[in-house]
Protein backbone atom coordinates (compact mmCIF):
# COMPACT_ATOMS: atom_id res chain seq x y z
CA UNK A 1 0.00 0.00 0.00
CA UNK A 2 1.19 3.01 -0.68
CA UNK A 3 -0.01 5.14 2.04
CA UNK A 4 0.24 4.81 5.58
CA UNK A 5 -2.75 6.05 6.04
CA UNK A 6 -4.17 3.28 3.49
CA UNK A 7 -2.31 1.07 6.54
CA UNK A 8 -4.68 2.91 8.96
CA UNK A 9 -7.96 2.47 7.36
CA UNK A 10 -7.07 -1.33 7.34
CA UNK A 11 -6.17 -1.50 10.96
CA UNK A 12 -8.44 -0.10 12.18
CA UNK A 13 -11.13 -2.89 10.06
CA UNK A 14 -9.50 -5.43 12.10
CA UNK A 15 -10.79 -3.28 15.01
CA UNK A 16 -14.57 -3.23 13.69
CA UNK A 17 -14.61 -6.89 13.21
CA UNK A 18 -13.19 -6.90 16.23
CA UNK A 19 -16.60 -4.98 18.12
CA UNK A 20 -14.81 -1.72 19.19
CA UNK A 21 -17.23 1.13 19.95
CA UNK A 22 -14.49 3.25 20.36
CA UNK A 23 -11.28 3.57 18.59
CA UNK A 24 -8.55 6.13 19.30
CA UNK A 25 -5.97 7.03 16.52
CA UNK A 26 -2.87 8.55 17.38
CA UNK A 27 -0.60 10.05 14.70
CA UNK A 28 2.21 12.17 16.30
CA UNK A 29 5.34 13.77 14.03
CA UNK A 30 7.92 15.33 16.55
CA UNK A 31 11.20 15.87 14.43
CA UNK A 32 12.35 12.95 12.81
CA UNK A 33 10.23 10.12 14.65
CA UNK A 34 6.18 9.32 13.04
CA UNK A 35 4.30 7.74 15.52
CA UNK A 36 1.09 5.75 14.43
CA UNK A 37 -1.10 4.18 17.30
CA UNK A 38 -4.53 2.54 16.88
CA UNK A 39 -6.42 1.47 20.47
CA UNK A 40 -9.00 -0.50 20.56
CA UNK A 41 -11.59 -1.79 23.08
CA UNK A 42 -13.02 -4.68 20.70
CA UNK A 43 -12.92 -8.60 22.33
CA UNK A 44 -8.80 -8.46 21.84
CA UNK A 45 -6.91 -11.83 20.96
CA UNK A 46 -5.75 -14.77 23.01
CA UNK A 47 -2.28 -15.00 23.74
CA UNK A 48 -1.90 -18.10 21.11
CA UNK A 49 -3.27 -15.85 18.29
CA UNK A 50 -1.46 -12.91 19.24
CA UNK A 51 1.80 -14.88 19.21
CA UNK A 52 1.59 -15.35 14.87
CA UNK A 53 -0.52 -12.91 14.16
CA UNK A 54 2.40 -11.06 12.49
CA UNK A 55 2.58 -14.04 10.16
CA UNK A 56 0.51 -13.26 6.78
CA UNK A 57 -1.11 -17.13 7.23
CA UNK A 58 -2.95 -15.84 10.61
CA UNK A 59 -6.55 -14.94 9.70
CA UNK A 60 -9.90 -15.72 11.37
CA UNK A 61 -11.53 -14.70 8.34
CA UNK A 62 -13.62 -17.58 6.39
CA UNK A 63 -13.28 -16.21 3.24
CA UNK A 64 -9.95 -16.97 2.31
CA UNK A 65 -7.02 -18.18 4.53
CA UNK A 66 -4.49 -15.76 4.30
CA UNK A 67 -4.48 -12.48 6.96
CA UNK A 68 -2.20 -9.61 5.39
CA UNK A 69 -3.42 -6.46 7.28
CA UNK A 70 -1.03 -6.78 9.92
CA UNK A 71 2.18 -8.13 8.18
CA UNK A 72 1.88 -5.51 5.33
CA UNK A 73 1.96 -2.91 8.14
CA UNK A 74 4.75 -4.30 9.93
CA UNK A 75 6.84 -4.26 7.07
CA UNK A 76 5.52 -0.89 5.67
CA UNK A 77 7.61 0.32 9.82
CA UNK A 78 10.48 -1.55 9.63
CA UNK A 79 10.76 -0.80 5.81
CA UNK A 80 11.35 3.01 6.56
CA UNK A 81 13.87 1.96 10.27
CA UNK A 82 10.55 2.33 12.67
CA UNK A 83 9.58 -0.24 15.14
CA UNK A 84 5.93 -2.34 15.73
CA UNK A 85 4.35 -3.57 18.62
CA UNK A 86 1.05 -5.00 18.81
CA UNK A 87 -0.63 -5.66 22.67
CA UNK A 88 -4.03 -7.07 23.03
CA UNK A 89 -5.99 -8.59 26.28
CA UNK A 90 -8.88 -10.52 25.96
CA UNK A 91 -12.48 -8.73 26.27
CA UNK A 92 -10.21 -5.38 27.21
CA UNK A 93 -9.40 -4.40 23.87
CA UNK A 94 -5.78 -4.08 21.11
CA UNK A 95 -3.12 -1.03 20.46
CA UNK A 96 -0.90 -1.63 17.60
CA UNK A 97 1.77 0.67 17.50
CA UNK A 98 4.17 1.36 14.31
CA UNK A 99 7.25 4.01 14.45
CA UNK A 100 8.85 5.24 11.16
CA UNK A 101 11.60 7.31 10.58
CA UNK A 102 10.44 10.49 8.64
CA UNK A 103 12.98 10.82 6.61
CA UNK A 104 13.94 7.38 5.79
CA UNK A 105 14.00 6.92 1.96
CA UNK A 106 11.27 3.74 2.05
CA UNK A 107 9.21 5.57 4.15
CA UNK A 108 5.80 5.61 2.77
CA UNK A 109 3.93 9.23 3.25
CA UNK A 110 1.14 9.51 5.39
CA UNK A 111 -1.16 10.37 2.44
CA UNK A 112 -4.96 11.45 2.38
CA UNK A 113 -5.71 10.77 6.00
CA UNK A 114 -9.30 12.50 5.65
CA UNK A 115 -10.49 10.12 3.09
CA UNK A 116 -9.39 7.30 5.77
CA UNK A 117 -11.25 8.86 7.94
CA UNK A 118 -14.23 9.53 5.67
CA UNK A 119 -14.55 6.12 4.70
CA UNK A 120 -14.15 5.02 8.59
CA UNK A 121 -17.10 7.21 10.52
CA UNK A 122 -20.13 5.97 11.53
CA UNK A 123 -23.13 5.75 13.97
CA UNK A 124 -22.21 2.55 15.62
CA UNK A 125 -18.40 3.50 16.72
CA UNK A 126 -16.65 6.37 18.04
CA UNK A 127 -13.36 7.46 16.75
CA UNK A 128 -11.41 9.72 18.41
CA UNK A 129 -7.85 11.43 16.28
CA UNK A 130 -5.68 13.04 18.03
CA UNK A 131 -3.11 14.61 15.23
CA UNK A 132 0.35 16.06 16.26
CA UNK A 133 3.13 17.58 14.67
CA UNK A 134 5.89 19.21 16.70
CA UNK A 135 4.00 21.25 19.08
CA UNK A 136 0.76 21.98 16.81
CA UNK A 137 -2.33 19.34 17.68
CA UNK A 138 -5.83 18.98 16.98
CA UNK A 139 -8.52 16.68 18.10
CA UNK A 140 -11.43 15.49 16.63
CA UNK A 141 -13.97 12.95 18.25
CA UNK A 142 -16.96 11.86 16.72
CA UNK A 143 -18.99 11.73 20.01
CA UNK A 144 -18.49 15.56 20.47
CA UNK A 145 -20.14 15.65 17.07
CA UNK A 146 -22.72 13.20 17.57
CA UNK A 147 -23.89 15.15 20.47
CA UNK A 148 -24.09 18.26 18.19
CA UNK A 149 -26.08 16.36 15.43
CA UNK A 150 -28.84 14.80 17.56
CA UNK A 151 -30.53 12.21 15.70
CA UNK A 152 -28.87 13.31 12.37
CA UNK A 153 -26.78 10.16 11.17
CA UNK A 154 -23.38 11.00 11.65
CA UNK A 155 -22.04 9.17 8.20
CA UNK A 156 -25.07 11.32 6.09
CA UNK A 157 -23.13 12.54 2.92
CA UNK A 158 -23.89 16.06 3.63
CA UNK A 159 -22.17 15.84 7.11
CA UNK A 160 -19.37 13.68 5.76
CA UNK A 161 -18.38 16.36 3.24
CA UNK A 162 -18.77 19.10 6.18
CA UNK A 163 -16.05 16.98 8.52
CA UNK A 164 -13.80 16.31 5.33
CA UNK A 165 -13.57 20.08 4.97
CA UNK A 166 -12.68 20.25 8.47
CA UNK A 167 -10.45 17.92 8.98
CA UNK A 168 -8.37 18.88 6.06
CA UNK A 169 -8.04 22.35 7.03
CA UNK A 170 -6.99 21.56 10.41
CA UNK A 171 -4.75 18.74 9.29
CA UNK A 172 -2.90 20.99 6.70
CA UNK A 173 -2.61 24.06 9.78
CA UNK A 174 -1.11 21.34 11.96
CA UNK A 175 1.49 20.15 9.26
CA UNK A 176 2.69 23.90 9.77
CA UNK A 177 4.45 23.07 6.45
CA UNK A 178 6.13 19.89 6.93
CA UNK A 179 5.68 16.69 4.41
CA UNK A 180 4.04 14.10 6.34
CA UNK B 1 -8.63 25.69 13.29
CA UNK B 2 -12.01 25.04 12.48
CA UNK B 3 -14.66 23.98 15.25
CA UNK B 4 -17.58 21.84 15.45
CA UNK B 5 -19.35 24.79 15.83
CA UNK B 6 -20.90 25.04 12.70
CA UNK B 7 -22.32 22.15 12.66
CA UNK B 8 -25.36 23.11 14.47
CA UNK B 9 -26.54 25.31 11.61
CA UNK B 10 -25.95 22.13 9.13
CA UNK B 11 -27.83 20.08 11.66
CA UNK B 12 -30.90 22.77 11.83
CA UNK B 13 -30.91 22.89 7.84
CA UNK B 14 -31.11 18.85 7.56
CA UNK B 15 -33.68 18.37 10.29
CA UNK B 16 -36.04 20.26 8.26
CA UNK B 17 -34.90 18.44 4.97
CA UNK B 18 -35.58 15.03 6.75
CA UNK B 19 -39.44 16.03 7.71
CA UNK B 20 -40.01 16.48 4.31
CA UNK B 21 -37.93 13.23 3.22
CA UNK B 22 -39.46 11.39 5.33
CA UNK B 23 -42.99 11.44 3.96
CA UNK B 24 -41.69 10.43 0.92
CA UNK B 25 -38.80 8.17 0.78
CA UNK B 26 -36.86 5.44 3.10
CA UNK B 27 -33.29 5.41 2.55
CA UNK B 28 -34.19 2.16 0.51
CA UNK B 29 -31.12 2.43 -1.35
CA UNK B 30 -27.94 0.80 -0.08
CA UNK B 31 -24.77 0.86 -1.71
CA UNK B 32 -21.52 -1.04 0.01
CA UNK B 33 -17.79 -0.91 -0.85
CA UNK B 34 -16.09 -3.83 0.65
CA UNK B 35 -12.99 -2.34 1.83
CA UNK B 36 -10.77 -5.19 3.79
CA UNK B 37 -7.10 -5.61 3.03
CA UNK B 38 -7.55 -6.30 -0.56
CA UNK B 39 -10.26 -3.92 -0.96
CA UNK B 40 -7.97 -1.38 0.31
CA UNK B 41 -4.76 -2.58 -1.51
CA UNK B 42 -7.30 -2.14 -5.03
CA UNK B 43 -8.48 1.21 -4.28
CA UNK B 44 -11.52 1.32 -2.87
CA UNK B 45 -10.90 4.44 -0.48
CA UNK B 46 -11.28 6.47 -3.66
CA UNK B 47 -14.30 4.85 -4.85
CA UNK B 48 -16.19 5.10 -1.99
CA UNK B 49 -15.00 9.07 -1.03
CA UNK B 50 -16.29 9.11 -4.58
CA UNK B 51 -19.38 7.84 -3.78
CA UNK B 52 -20.04 10.07 -0.77
CA UNK B 53 -19.34 13.07 -2.91
CA UNK B 54 -21.64 12.24 -6.23
CA UNK B 55 -24.66 11.23 -3.17
CA UNK B 56 -24.10 14.59 -1.70
CA UNK B 57 -24.16 16.52 -4.58
CA UNK B 58 -26.98 15.06 -6.04
CA UNK B 59 -28.80 14.96 -2.81
CA UNK B 60 -29.84 11.16 -3.56
CA UNK B 61 -31.43 11.35 0.30
CA UNK B 62 -33.09 7.65 -0.45
CA UNK B 63 -29.30 6.46 -0.56
CA UNK B 64 -27.15 4.76 2.37
CA UNK B 65 -23.67 4.29 1.49
CA UNK B 66 -21.68 2.27 3.97
CA UNK B 67 -18.61 0.04 3.89
CA UNK B 68 -17.95 -4.32 4.84
CA UNK B 69 -15.04 -6.27 5.66
CA UNK B 70 -13.65 -8.95 2.68
CA UNK B 71 -16.30 -9.67 0.06
CA UNK B 72 -14.33 -13.28 -0.67
CA UNK B 73 -13.46 -12.30 -4.19
CA UNK B 74 -10.27 -10.44 -3.57
CA UNK B 75 -8.97 -10.84 -7.48
CA UNK B 76 -12.31 -8.83 -8.49
CA UNK B 77 -11.79 -6.08 -5.88
CA UNK B 78 -12.54 -3.25 -5.41
CA UNK B 79 -16.08 -5.04 -5.02
CA UNK B 80 -19.59 -2.86 -4.49
CA UNK B 81 -23.07 -4.17 -3.97
CA UNK B 82 -26.00 -2.23 -4.42
CA UNK B 83 -29.08 -2.95 -3.21
CA UNK B 84 -32.65 -1.32 -4.82
CA UNK B 85 -36.27 -2.40 -4.47
CA UNK B 86 -36.32 -2.87 -7.72
CA UNK B 87 -32.97 -5.42 -9.19
CA UNK B 88 -32.52 -6.42 -5.34
CA UNK B 89 -28.39 -7.16 -4.70
CA UNK B 90 -26.22 -6.18 -7.90
CA UNK B 91 -22.73 -6.87 -7.42
CA UNK B 92 -20.17 -4.78 -9.39
CA UNK B 93 -16.41 -6.11 -9.59
CA UNK B 94 -12.87 -3.52 -10.32
CA UNK B 95 -14.73 -0.34 -9.57
CA UNK B 96 -13.28 2.84 -10.30
CA UNK B 97 -14.05 6.52 -9.23
CA UNK B 98 -15.18 6.55 -12.77
CA UNK B 99 -16.61 3.83 -13.07
CA UNK B 100 -18.78 4.57 -9.54
CA UNK B 101 -19.53 7.80 -11.08
CA UNK B 102 -21.31 5.89 -13.82
CA UNK B 103 -22.96 3.36 -11.78
CA UNK B 104 -24.65 6.30 -9.66
CA UNK B 105 -25.75 8.36 -13.06
CA UNK B 106 -27.16 4.70 -14.94
CA UNK B 107 -28.42 2.54 -12.24
CA UNK B 108 -29.07 4.46 -9.08
CA UNK B 109 -30.66 7.48 -10.53
CA UNK B 110 -31.67 5.73 -14.13
CA UNK B 111 -32.63 2.58 -13.28
CA UNK B 112 -30.41 0.39 -15.50
CA UNK B 113 -28.00 -1.79 -14.24
CA UNK B 114 -24.47 -1.30 -15.35
CA UNK B 115 -24.04 -5.09 -16.90
CA UNK B 116 -20.64 -4.45 -18.45
CA UNK B 117 -19.65 -4.31 -14.60
CA UNK B 118 -21.02 -7.30 -13.30
CA UNK B 119 -19.14 -10.51 -12.41
CA UNK B 120 -20.93 -12.97 -14.89
CA UNK B 121 -19.54 -10.34 -17.50
CA UNK B 122 -15.96 -10.89 -16.98
N1 LIG C 1 -7.74 -5.26 16.71
C1 LIG C 1 -7.93 -6.59 16.73
N2 LIG C 1 -8.75 -7.16 17.65
C2 LIG C 1 -8.96 -8.49 17.68
N3 LIG C 1 -8.39 -9.37 16.80
C3 LIG C 1 -7.57 -8.86 15.85
C4 LIG C 1 -7.30 -7.46 15.77
N4 LIG C 1 -6.43 -7.26 14.73
C5 LIG C 1 -6.20 -8.48 14.20
N5 LIG C 1 -6.88 -9.44 14.86
C6 LIG C 1 -6.85 -10.89 14.56
O1 LIG C 1 -5.69 -11.15 13.79
C7 LIG C 1 -6.03 -11.74 12.54
C8 LIG C 1 -5.07 -11.28 11.47
O2 LIG C 1 -5.25 -9.89 11.16
P1 LIG C 1 -4.79 -9.31 9.75
O3 LIG C 1 -5.24 -7.90 9.65
O4 LIG C 1 -3.33 -9.55 9.58
O5 LIG C 1 -5.54 -10.21 8.69
P2 LIG C 1 -7.12 -10.33 8.47
O6 LIG C 1 -7.80 -9.14 9.05
O7 LIG C 1 -7.56 -11.67 8.95
O8 LIG C 1 -7.26 -10.29 6.89
P3 LIG C 1 -6.93 -9.01 5.97
O9 LIG C 1 -6.36 -7.94 6.86
O10 LIG C 1 -5.95 -9.53 4.97
O11 LIG C 1 -8.22 -8.57 5.35
C9 LIG C 1 -7.47 -11.36 12.30
O12 LIG C 1 -8.14 -12.30 11.49
C10 LIG C 1 -8.04 -11.31 13.73
O13 LIG C 1 -8.40 -12.63 14.16
MG1 LIG D 1 -7.07 -7.13 8.61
Amino acid sequence: MRELSLHILDIVGNSVRAGATLITINITTVDNLLTIEIIDNGHGMSKELLDTVCDPFTTSRTTRKVGMGIPLFKMACQCAGGQFTIDSTRNVGTTVKATFLVNHIDRAPLGDLVSTMITLISEDIDYLLDYQVDDRRTIFDTRQVKQELGDIPIDSPEILIYIKDLLTENIITVNGGRNI
Amino acid sequence: MKTIAEIKAIRDKMQAEIIDRDKSHNKDIRIIVGMATCGIAAGARPVFNTLVDEVAKRKLVNVKVSRTGCLGMCKLEPIVEVYTPNDGKVTYIRVTPEKILEIIDKHIVGGNVCTQYLVENE
